[in-house]
């Protein structure tokens, strides 16, 4: 079992110097590009959106109920509720969720492609079909995914200001203060790097468990779960190493 | 001409191929016929170069295939189409879209051309009028049409088609083969067919070669079938009783060729 995940390991490692060969028709690579981040950016805006309004009222309530009747400023909520989003619960959640979305569906897509036989049409045709089917979409999600983990952010922060204000846990005024206090933009930087790397875990584990896909309907299902759950293992394990690179 | 110089194939510990020595000429109908799991796609695939030949050579002309680099390759398959079991047609595209992939990916050719030519190749296989429809819109017959279309639409120097018969009915079948046959003579290519189907061997058949568990059994052409002595190939072709008391007759009155039948 160990040694498989080693030849698998190499394997993809060997895999992107195909990956990453040069374009037979950048028109047609372009199209392809446009066409992914379409479907990852819009396709996947609503969930993303609904997630972080709730991530965003559920770390509001939760802190409130924390820190209620302590001598914690109630505008240190605000503050919290943005770092958070920031730094942590954008990127990782919406990754995340992400490769539940978007990863199955590119390992399904790609590995059904591989069963009908489109790839071998492909290669046939002479095209280079690791690039041409993983390259476009690794280069749209590095892209995209960033500003659906902004998006997520900012939606986050104001589901925290609607499940707050309104129903009078604390005023308008502290919660922007809190917003506002304390901020540092090198927190956006790390929200950045941590969206470009999980976007391209995604991706690359989505697209290899679809590509080298064999058999029947029941190993794409399970290269499809593959996908979702190493590209989750993934996504934490690197969340851990660049939180501890970018803060050390 | 395309030459399998010594070709063995092994999966695991499977051995499929087990030596095969064949030559598929030019500008003719070339088949590879045998019973499932004989060995006839796994060849083909080789030939094509989808598979690796575990050992032995794929020549095409003077080259060889089996040990070109990656440029000598896709300069090659350039002058490949090729037309698979299930079409490999792509679902999200229309069919105008599918024959015109080819052209948008590796031709300089202006919209109007390529229009032209989707029309043109269309036409020829007699699907006129279809382009907007995508695959799931029409048959089983006009798929694999359309998946002929897509394959010669760059004009190929060769032709592979794995198995064209199947899951077609019997008049649909001869229509294709008709084509396939048709446009290996209209355009001078070396056509490759994987096939199973009685008809298409002794219609089409040009040259002929019999695969048995992973050995060449016979080779020949359509004429000399009927007249074999050889039992693999006489077991194959006439394994449908119906057929095999109709040759019986045939030969009782002294008729041994296709033509004299």
């Amino acid at each position: 079992m160990k040694l498989r995940y080693l030849a698998d390991l190499g394997k993809f490692v060997l895999w992107q110097k195909e990956v990453f060969r040069k374009p037979e028709n950048w028109g047609m690579y372009y199209k392809e590009l446009i066409r992914q981040m379409y479907d990852i950016g819009i396709g996947s805006l609503p969930i993303v959106l609904l997630i972080a309004v709730f991530l965003g009222a559920v770390t509001v309530v939760q802190f409130y109920y924390q820190m209620d009747g302590t001598l914690i400023p109630p505008y240190y909520i605000g503050y919290i509720v943005r770092d958070m989003m920031i730094i942590e619960l954008a990127p990782m959640v919406t990754c995340l969720v992400l490769a539940g979305n978007v990863g199955s569906t590119m390992a399904a897509e790609i590995g059904g492609m591989r069963q009908k036989e489109h790839i071998d049409a492909m290669e046939i045709m002479g095209l280079n079909t690791s690039s041409y089917l993983v390259l476009p979409k690794l280069i749209a999600a590095a892209y995209v995914v960033p500003m659906l983990v902004c998006v997520a952010a900012i939606v986050g922060i104001l589901g925290g200001y609607l499940a707050s204000v309104p129903a009078g846990l604390f005023t308008q005024a502290e919660y922007v203060q809190g917003i506002r206090a304390f901020f540092i933009p090198y927190n956006v930087v790390m929200m950045l790097v941590k969206s470009v790397t999980f976007a391209i875990i995604l991706v690359s584990v989505s697209c290899f468990q679809g590509y080298f896909v064999k058999g029947g309907s029941i190993e794409l299902g399970a290269a499809s779960t593959r996908a979702v759950v190493f590209g989750d293992i993934l996504i934490l394990l690197s969340d851990y190493f660049i939180v501890v690179l970018l803060t050390t | 001409m395309i030459r399998a110089e010594g070709i063995f194939k092994q999966f695991g510990d499977q051995e499929v191929l087990k030596g095969i020595d064949f030559t598929f000429e030019s500008g003719k109908t070339n088949l590879i016929i045998g019973r499932s799991g004989a060995g006839k796609t796994v060849l083909l695939k080789i030939l094509v170069g989808l598979f690796a030949p575990t050992q032995g050579r794929v020549w095409y002309n003077d080259l060889d295939y089996t040990n070109l680099d990656k440029k000598g390759i896709l300069a090659i398959r350039k002058e490949v189409g090729m037309l698979f079991q299930g079409n490999a047609l792509f679902d999200s595209m229309t069919i105008e879209e599918n024959i015109r992939f080819p052209m948008d990916m590796f031709t300089p050719m202006t919209a109007k051309e390529k229009r032209m030519r989707v029309d043109e190749v269309l036409e020829r296989v007699s699907l006129g009028g279809v382009n907007p429809k995508y695959p799931s819109q029409i048959s089983g017959g006009m798929q694999k049409r359309v998946g002929i279309a897509r394959a010669i639409v760059l004009k190929p120097k060769y032709l592979f088609c794995d198995e064209p018969n199947s899951g077609l009915d019997p008049k649909t079948s001869i229509t294709i083969d008709e084509l396939i046959s048709d446009i290996t003579d209209e355009e001078n290519i070396t056509t490759i067919i994987n096939t199973h189907d009685m008809n298409s061997v002794m219609e089409i058949g040009e040259n002929i070669c019999l695969l048995k568990e992973g050995k060449l059994a016979w080779r020949g052409n359509k004429d000399q079938v009927l007249g074999t002595d050889n039992e693999e190939l006489d077991a194959f072709i006439f394994a449908s009783p119906f057929l095999r008391k109709l040759v019986e007759a045939a030969k009782s009155n002294g008729k041994t060729t296709l033509e004299n039948l």
